[in-house]
């Protein structure tokens, strides 16, 4: 595919893309508290607020708490809003993300993603989001910086788009993305501007008995978000619910949108296969690893195996018959799980994966390997290991133990 | 009768309110009621400030306050706030 643009290749680092597309994606307010090792998102985007290159409120706040409460008010009186967290950060936030999905605000947030304490660790892994995988928001996880780049600006359009309204998480690995320079193609300022448009606001009827655009305005009074007894408590969350189904529909068309103008495409938005069409065997993974799984297919490939990987990009909502379908007629699949569901069978990604293929025509064995806790480096000779033992329970059709941990001493 | 519930299709989203919280009574809360003796009742309007229901009102045309019922819970601030102790909470 090719680009329709003119585009700029910039060195940035992961951290660098996200508040470079924060900046062209015309923010109104900003809202946020710094933590490892998502500081240098803010840090840059305060800059650019100090220059005057960005027309936005930049609010810091004294916690995490604060900063998602004034994401949420700002959002709901119809701001375009960004913040960005981590570990503890985000864990603390972890109140008001549920507030934030219940009121419908389409806040967009960046997740360096990082271990949780204790024992302190700041580096990366997927605890701190896969932590928050029920609070009503949408995650999308990324593979290099140039998808965070890219994701950003599309988060912005699925978030607050009528038929989704629902906040957005947008995860890039600690560090391993977070810090690393790459090269990343940028869109024009005009041309992304345009792309995340003007905020649009469905109508909803108030309790003057009119109906009016869904924001906080004094010209039409209306009570977000109030008390609701167990008689319509219910019925909200299943709104909810929808949202996101909705938003399986959006993701893809915004991606698509997004990918004529770019000429840069993730499968399709929601999940990317990779040479996995006759795989035997093939990896399930999120975010940056799957850059090394690609590597060590390829090499499997030349090397005659039928090797594939399936990347889960959007993992709220989940892709369910997507995933079904991409997986059904695999005869083995490991999933990879950068996070522990502790006293579970396996991680997060494990149990939804192994879950959405009882209902397939076809079983594949699927096992489970955590792995890269802390930030502990994640190889292509332990991926290689992976396709071994995937191998051998094909030849052996035996499984030894499905819940392996990768790259643990024993 | 009660009326027919909305389905999760008819409400608004965002849980906004589609009718005023004026059409909920919630007087049936309390378990004390505040009870006025009128005559050490100075008028002062302390009550009035003071009720975080704003459930007491100044009526100009009576020259008098007047609980409401409907919404008061029985908090007894009033009570407490009265400078010369006009109020009494009573069990309901």
């Amino acid at each position: 595919m090719k680009s329709i643009v003119e585009q700029n290749t910039l060195a940035l680092s992961g951290n660098e893309a996200v508040a470079y597309a924060a900046k062209q994606s015309d923010v109104d307010v900003v809202a946020a508290y710094p933590i490892t090792p998502q500081t240098i998102i803010v840090e840059r985007f305060s800059e650019y607020v100090a220059n005057g290159e960005v027309e936005t409120a930049f609010i810091c706040t004294e916690s995490e708490h604060s900063a998602m409460t004034a994401c949420l008010t700002a959002a709901l009186t119809g701001a375009r809003t960004f913040t960005a967290s981590a570990s503890a950060g985000l864990a603390l936030m972890h109140e008001m993300l549920f507030v934030t999905s219940g009121c419908r605000a389409p806040v967009v947030m960046a997740i360096a993603n990082r271990a949780l304490s204790a024992p302190l660790n700041i580096h990366g892994d997927q605890s701190d989001s896969m932590a928050q995988r029920d609070s009503g928001w949408i995650q999308l996880y990324v593979e290099n910086a140039q998808e965070v780049y890219d994701t950003i600006i599309q988060a912005f359009r699925v978030a607050e788009n009528p038929e989704v309204l629902l906040p957005a998480m947008v995860c890039l690995d600690g560090f391993i993305l977070s810090h690393s320079l790459e090269n990343v193609n940028v869109l024009p300022d005009d041309v992304v501007k345009k792309f995340v448009g003007i905020r649009q606001f469905p109508n909803v009827l108030t309790h003057e008995g009119k109906m009016a655009p869904l924001k906080l305005d004094p010209e039409n009074p209306m009570t977000m978000g109030p008390v609701a007894f167990p008689n319509y408590y219910f019925e909200v969350k299943r709104q909810q619910e929808e949202a996101m189904k909705n938003a399986l529909k959006i993701i893809p068309q915004v991606h698509d949108e997004y990918a004529k103008i770019s000429g840069r495409s993730y499968g399709d938005g929601l999940l990317e296969p990779y040479s996995l069409e006759d795989a035997e065997v093939a990896i399930v993974c999120l975010g940056s690893t799957a850059g090394t799984v690609k590597t060590m297919v390829d090499e499997l490939r030349d090397e005659g195996a039928k090797a594939g990987l399936l990347r889960i990009r959007t993992f709220r909502p989940l892709p369910v018959n997507g995933i079904r379908k991409a997986l059904e007629d695999v005869k083995v699949v490991a999933v990879m799980d950068k996070c522990m569901s502790f006293g579970g069978y396996g991680g997060p990604v494990f149990h939804e994966i192994r879950h959405i293929l009882y209902e397939a025509g076809k079983h594949p064995t699927v096992v489970n390997y955590v792995y890269g806790l802390g930030g502990r480096d994640t190889s292509p000779q332990q991926i290689r290991k992976i396709y071994k033992d995937m191998q051998k329970i094909l030849r052996e059709k035996r499984v030894k133990n499905p819940v392996q941990y990768l790259g643990l001493r024993e | 009768m009660k009326p027919k519930e909305k389905s999760w299709k008819e409400i608004s989203i965002a849980a906004v309110c589609w009718k005023p919280s004026t059409e909920t009574l919630t007087g049936d809360w309390k378990t004390y009621m505040p009870v006025r003796d009128l005559e050490k009742c100075t008028r002062c309007l302390l009550c009035v400030l003071f009720c975080p229901d704003g459930a007491i009102h100044w009526k100009p045309e009576k020259g008098d306050i007047e609980f409401d019922y409907n919404f008061c819970k029985g908090c007894g601030i009033c009570a407490n706030e009265c400078p010369t102790k006009a109020i009494e909470m009573k069990l309901v």
